[in-house]
């Protein structure tokens, strides 16, 4: 069993997994189960000021389904606490002194003015919380009234919200970033120019998710009506990733420890996101899918990976992969690979072919006998069978070695990088020196 | 006087009242709604798909999953249905794991195929049930055709040919519509009545009357129906029942299988049909499983099935040989009835064991036997009929036969399976080819 110990800006927990603000850490009857299953800390579902708000009474949640059933993305319309101020604060406080050892964060969002975090900070850091994360990602309801997303989408407000709540509190400061904007690092960046310890993302991305086509009205339908809500869980962790990762390998951003958040699921989900520069990660949507219970597979999941690679702390996963992150155009392409089905994992059925020769290359030939191989000469590597085969490991991709003749360009491999930098059909390319 | 399991002879109600409806209900009780999604959500939507190859109508089964995965189990059903007009028996009887859920890659891959004969019912029923017919005529051609039998090929000829625009008149020598739909098979395959619907339900179409009681060679003669009609299509299987060529195959007690088939499927009251103690079915096909189980089923104590070649050579399916063993019916091989023995009735009968080559091993068999039925195939009966090739009615690709207008499908013709399946697809490609015939036009 590895080592999980997590220490994200000062802050410990037994395990780098958090759960994120949101319904699951809404009060102290579902922490407390949480900490009893073993997650490593929490975000307290963000506080605001009474009188607290309400919330619909209708559905609060939309969701999208893969094959089975299978929730692939969650949709929410939920505001901020809807319980009193102190309540929530005196449940914090028991919490933390039952769990020392686990990892106690408090979410907040309070108007854009420096008095309300005055007001409100002290009364955290009473609860003996480990710190505090500003919630300016939350895309609907609270956006309408000026807070949320509306403070996250404006770098100045960011900064200077940072700004009051640094020099009002002893606690590290993680500022929570929202997706619904162009570029991830400008709202990075203010919250480091505002003095934050820490970023966590993504927070929910706009959406709606489905249309009920009886009453023409988007789902969850209030009463005939229904406004987009903040979309999470497995279909957003693509779009997370890319944003975890633009922070981590912007050298102007500081390394700024970040709090990866979208859509993970799994141990593997979590290591991804380590991998790409965050320092410990938050759920939500898995846990509320399928219970509490699921960090333990998390658990083991990334001890199991740590041990397979001979990896002693959870830091040294953390950032591994930036490095390897870059843009188009330094891709390698002198690189060439070429699609390869094993005949003996093949199950025959055709969507290789069928998206190779509708979509595609033309590049999969099939026989009578519905043997599927690939022709070389048309094959230009573009991984589509791959992704469109059911059978794991079925289809590969195999790199050609340097000196052997691409079949379809009848030229050879080069051994040396090349890119699009340097490349004569690029007009603006410079010549190699 | 009330009878049991131990009871000699052939008596009826063997059980208690209430056990029949319990032994004789449907085999594989329907998908509900969320079965058939969570079955439908396996198929891959494979390419030029191995299953619809392995269809004997060609029903494009990924597109009708996909259907009904997408909450349009209507479209599933009239996609089916276009193909295959009576989708929802084949939905029942289909040796499906010989044919489309053998060749699914899900079998290859996993060892369990998707459920398309389930998935099928699932639509089927739900698209009849409501009593929707989805086809509707053509103009009128004038032209009438005469089909005789009105089973899985006569009828699946003559509603095509009724969609085409022509008027048919379907002869059959049974009070009832069906064919084997109603006389032939096992009574569980096919429970509440609903070959009949099926019948009804195909009628919708129009254009289609059905005399009962004609049968090819007594009410009717070949030369009258070609008189009378523009073409003729024959689909009246194989009315006749191969003999046992076995010393005392006389006796009483001595019966064919497919009329046991038939007694129970029309019996309003399962515990009037009698059985005996100890029964011995004599074949290796779909009719002889039919009636072994049937029989342990209706309370008999001992029931053996015997054929005379190793387990892989019968007709009948792995999926219903397990069936029959699973219902308590011993399964014996590579045994050749030799005689039947009683003073009278049949008290025992007695096998030759032979080896692969059908040789005598000189080993024999001797079981008790108060009824015996003969399973060891039908055979074609009339006068008078087109050219035969072998024992059945030579046709062509297009099921065209020997004689000017006059076509033929299902078990009375040469090639294909005697599968239900086989002959709806034989009666729709000959419809088509009459109608090219009598029109000029392609379809």
């Amino acid at each position: 069993m590895a080592d999980l110990t997590s220490d994200f800006v000062g802050i410990k927990s037994p395990n780098p997994f958090w759960l994120a603000s949101a319904p699951p850490t809404d009060k102290e009857y579902n922490v407390r189960r949480a900490f009893g299953a073993g997650w490593g800390g929490v975000v307290w579902k963000t506080l605001g000021l009474d009188p607290h708000v309400v919330n619909v009474n209708g559905p609060r949640y939309g969701a999208i389904y893969g094959a089975d059933r299978r929730l692939l993305g969650l949709n929410n319309i939920e505001l901020i606490t809807d319980r009193p101020l102190q309540t929530n604060l005196d449940e914090i406080k028991v919490v933390k002194r039952d769990y020392p050892d686990r990892a106690m964060i408090v979410s907040l969002m309070v108007p854009c003015e420096e008095e309300p975090w005055k007001f409100i900070l002290p009364q955290v850091e009473e609860t003996g919380a480990d710190g505090v994360e500003l919630n300016f990602g939350c895309p609907h309801g609270m956006s309408e009234r000026g807070m949320g997303s509306a403070v996250g989408q404006v770098p100045e407000y960011i900064e200077m919200v940072t700004r009051w709540v640094k020099a009002n509190t002893r606690m590290p400061v993680i500022v929570k970033l929202t997706p619904n904007i162009t570029d991830i690092r400008k709202p990075a960046e203010a919250a480091m120019k505002g003095g934050a310890d820490a970023v966590s993302l993504i927070n929910t991305i706009n959406s709606i998710t489905s249309v009920d086509l009886d009453l023409f009205a988007p789902e969850p339908t209030i009463d005939g009506k229904g406004a987009h809500g903040g979309y999470c869980g497995p279909a957003v962790k693509p779009i997370a990733l890319n944003m975890v990762a633009e922070i981590a390998r912007d050298p102007s951003l500081g390394q700024i420890p970040i709090s990866g958040i979208g859509g993970i699921t799994t141990w593997r989900d979590a290591a991804e996101f380590m991998a790409l520069g965050a320092g410990n990660v938050q759920v939500c949507t898995a846990a509320m899918t399928y219970g509490f219970k699921i960090v333990q597979e998390m658990i083991s999941g990334l001890s199991d990976y740590m041990d397979s690679k001979g990896l002693t702390s959870v830091d040294q996963i953390v950032g591994r992969a930036v490095p390897n992150v870059t843009d188009w155009q330094h891709l390698n392409l002198n690189y060439v690979a070429k699609a390869k089905i094993d005949q003996d994992l093949c199950i025959s059925c055709g969507r290789c072919f069928a998206a190779c020769e509708d979509t595609s290359h033309q590049a999969i030939a099939m026989s009578a006998d519905r043997t599927f191989t690939v022709i070389d000469e048309e094959c230009v590597a573009c991984n589509l069978c791959v992704n469109v085969c059911p059978v794991e490991d079925c289809i590969t991709m195999e790199a050609m070695a340097p000196g052997l003749v691409d079949p379809r360009t009848g030229k050879v491999v080069e051994p040396d990088y090349a890119n699009w930098t340097t490349h004569p059909n690029n007009p603006a390319s410079k010549a190699a020196e | 006087m009330s009878s049991d399991a131990f009871t000699p002879g052939i008596v009826p109600a063997r059980l208690e009242a209430e056990a029949y409806a319990d032994h004789f209900s449907d085999l594989h009780p329907r998908l509900d709604a969320h079965e058939a999604l969570v079955a439908a959500d396996r198929c891959y939507f494979c390419h030029d798909a191995p299953c619809i190859t392995a269809c004997p109508t060609d029903i494009d089964i990924p597109l009708f999953i996909r259907q009904i995965a997408t909450g349009t189990p209507d479209a599933a059903a009239k996609t089916i249905l276009s193909q295959n007009i009576m989708g929802g028996m084949c939905a029942r009887v289909c040796p499906t794991e010989q044919l489309c859920e053998e060749a699914c890659v899900r079998e290859l891959a996993e060892g369990k195929p998707v459920l398309i004969g389930q998935l099928q019912r699932y639509a089927t029923d739900h698209l009849q049930e409501q009593g929707v017919h989805p086809f509707s005529r053509a103009a009128a051609t004038g032209k009438t055709v005469a089909v005789v039998g009105a089973g899985p090929a006569g009828l699946s000829c003559a509603h095509r040919l009724a969609m085409l625009g022509h008027d048919v008149v379907v002869y059959d020598a049974r009070p009832k519509a069906g064919g084997l739909n109603e006389y032939g098979i096992a009574t569980y395959k096919t429970v509440e009545g609903f070959a009949q619907a099926e019948v009804d339900w195909l009628l919708q179409i129009g254009g289609i009357r059905i005399e009962f009681g004609k049968a090819l060679g007594r009410e009717e003669t070949l030369e009258s129906l070609r008189a009378g009609h523009d073409a003729v299509f024959l689909g009246m299987g194989l009315g006749g029942v191969n003999a046992l060529e076995a010393e005392g195959s006389d006796k009483e007690g001595v019966l064919d299988a497919v009329d046991f088939i038939a007694d129970l499927r029309q019996a309003d009251d399962l515990a009037q049909v009698p059985v005996g103690r100890d029964v011995v079915v004599i074949g290796g096909g779909m009719t002889a499983i039919d009636a072994a189980v049937q029989a342990r089923l209706l309370g008999a104590l001992n029931v053996t099935l015997v054929y005379r070649r190793g387990r892989d050579r019968m007709n009948a399916s792995v999926f219903e040989q397990d069936l029959a063993t699973s219902k308590g019916v011993r399964i014996v091989t590579h045994a050749v009835p030799r005689a039947v023995i009683g003073n009278g009735a049949v008290r025992e009968i007695e096998f030759d064991y032979v080896d692969e080559a059908m040789a005598p091993t000189g080993q024999a068999l001797r079981l008790a036997a108060d009824q015996v039925f003969r399973a060891i195939g039908q055979s074609l009966v009339g006068e008078g009929l087109p050219a035969l090739e072998g024992r059945k009615i030579k046709v062509d690709d297009a099921g065209r036969t020997s004689l000017q207008g006059v076509w033929a499908g299902g078990d009375c013709a040469a090639g294909g399976d005697d599968l239900t399946v086989t002959a709806v697809a034989e009666g729709r490609d000959a419809a088509m080819d009459i109608h090219k015939a009598l029109t000029g036009a392609a379809a």
